[in-house]
């Protein structure tokens, strides 16, 4: 996987996922409990899509997997150990998060974006983080920006540099919380696809998203949830086709 | 009329007194008021950035103390500071650095300027959008490491105009030092117009010394507004605008994985 700079987006690299179960996560803003009691499994190298109403509860679950907000209660396990029994320093470098507004870092170019954690956080040699930078980058398409700073890149380019930049530290589980819902409707698909590729590579995701079309063609799962707890969890031809509660009903004649 | 005009411009245009105290000026009142601002200057940015981590520190037991030092030291007047501190710490100073109050001076000037400074800097970071301290701790750094690396350096850039502002009132209060008493050489511009003044009972000296004063701080005021017109439209983009549509097949492979469907 040399460097293309052919601008065509290289193939994605063989990863290996970390299977991912939430027992009886409990989370909460001070006194105000915003999810409860949420278990399902995610098994590893496959795709769960989290969707659901706004103020539901989805973001915040996603921040409770890495520990961005520290559950009250319950377990993550990531390949079957507790989460929340390591440092959560060590916890993220396992875990990727992508999100709705990109934050790259804007006085660092595409490619320096992609390496700093990978040469400050893990401690790889300068030039290797670079060059690994560079594969991840020609991965999502953008080898030749790799020198662009993200304000001289559209919405769509900054969501792929993003998560090229999660990729390079080799996580076990990426999480992608509304990762389009900021972008204009023409740049949606190249970051989709991008995720769909990635998905079908092996790498474990969870993915709260809007987009139900994704959901139904790339979710091995699809997680319902409303006012903190889930509601209806299954494939997504059930869910989609099927809905059997009346909430879930009431969401998808909303959003479809 | 004219004898009015005239005595006017004796008192405070009198050019032969300003040519005979300019060698002074510039040898010894711009030399050294420069030194003293540039060294309040310098001590006050590295108590400054002290006092900013402190004061956005999760810990009360480092913000309380920061809060206190910066209420007392911008609600004073600067020239009580300087006096409580020139004099009250004269003892101290002269077995350090001898009988000179200057080092002092510099020290009251950069306690002073360390509130403000330290003001800027942290309104500067916490303007820092709070997704940019997320993205670094996603990706496993610790706080510190993330401030060091990415959150400081922005703030930091952000507030270049204010600092530039804060050096300008630095040159103006350096004027405050005079004060203590300073030695023959020590004397900076204020301090040499005055001892001008007061011996040939002419003010022109002083109009000297202020126009030295706007020679620093009239620049530096247009490079104020320089960097804040460049910092508020953004740096030039590398590339002019491009079609969203073109991008639209950025991601196109052979074989479009969104038509496969399930991927176990």
């Amino acid at each position: 996987m040399s460097a293309t700079t052919t601008g065509r987006p290289s193939d994605t690299a063989t990863y290996r996922g970390s299977s991912l179960d939430l027992v009886d996560l409990r989370m909460a803003y001070g006194s105000f409990e915003v999810i409860r009691d949420v278990s399902f499994t995610v098994p590893a190298g496959t795709t769960t899509c989290v969707i659901g109403p706004s103020g539901s509860g989805k973001s915040t679950l996603l921040r409770g997997v890495n520990r961005l907000h520290e559950p009250t209660s319950g377990d993550v396990l990531i390949a079957g150990e507790s989460a929340l029994e390591v440092h959560p320093d060590r916890l993220r470098q396992r875990i990727g998060m992508v999100f709705q507004h990109f934050n790259l870092f804007p006085d660092h170019t595409a490619l320096q974006n992609v390496a700093l954690a990978l040469h400050k956080v893990k401690g790889v040699p300068k030039a290797d983080a670079l060059e690994v930078a560079r594969e991840r980058l020609d991965e999502v398409g953008l080898g030749p920006r790799a020198d662009h700073r993200p304000r001289d890149l559209s919405g769509g380019q900054q969501q792929r540099v993003a998560i090229a930049r999660a990729l390079a530290m080799q996580p076990e589980v990426m999480l992608f919380d509304e990762v389009t819902s900021a972008l204009d409707p023409e740049l949606v698909k190249g970051v989709l696809r991008l995720m769909a590729s990635l998905a079908s590579s092996g790498m474990t995701m969870v993915v709260v998203t809007h987009e139900m079309n994704f959901a139904r063609k790339v979710a091995d799962q699809v997680v319902f949830m409303d006012e903190g707890e889930v509601v209806e969890a299954g494939p997504p031809a059930r869910l989609f086709d099927q809905p059997q509660s009346r909430r879930l009903r009431a969401f998808l004649s909303e959003v479809l | 009329m004219t004898d009015w005009l005239e005595l006017l411009r004796r008192t405070f245009l009198d050019f032969d007194a300003m040519w005979l105290v300019f060698p002074q000026m510039l040898g010894t009142g711009l030399k050294n008021t420069l030194i003293i601002s540039a060294a309040a200057t310098v001590i006050g940015l590295v108590l400054g950035m002290v006092l900013a981590i402190m004061g956005i520190s999760r810990s009360i037991w480092l913000r309380l103390p920061a809060r206190i030092y910066t209420d007392i030291f911008r609600g004073l007047p600067a020239i009580l500071t300087i006096l409580l501190i020139g004099q009250g710490f004269a003892r101290f100073s002269q077995s350090v650095f001898g009988p000179s109050p200057y080092p002092l001076g510099i020290l009251a000037l950069s306690l002073i300027a360390a509130a403000y400074i330290g003001e800027i800097f942290r309104a500067g970071i916490q303007g820092v959008d709070k997704g940019q301290l997320e993205a670094c701790r996603a990706l496993g750094m610790s706080w510190p490491r993330a401030m060091r690396l990415v959150v400081v350096p922005q703030g930091v850039r952000r507030v270049l105009p204010a600092l530039v502002n804060q050096f300008i009132a630095i040159v103006k209060d350096s004027s405050l030092v005079y004060f203590l008493g300073l030695l023959v050489s020590e004397r900076e511009l204020f301090r040499v117009g005055q001892d001008a003044a007061v011996l040939t009972g002419n003010l022109s000296p002083l109009v000297l010394a202020g126009a030295f004063y706007m020679v620093i701080t009239v620049p530096l005021t247009h490079l104020v507004n320089y960097f804040d017109n460049r910092f508020r439209t953004g740096r030039r983009p590398t590339a002019g605008p491009t079609s969203g549509l073109k991008e639209v097949h950025e991601m196109d492979r052979d074989v479009d994985p969104l038509v496969h469907g399930e991927n176990t």
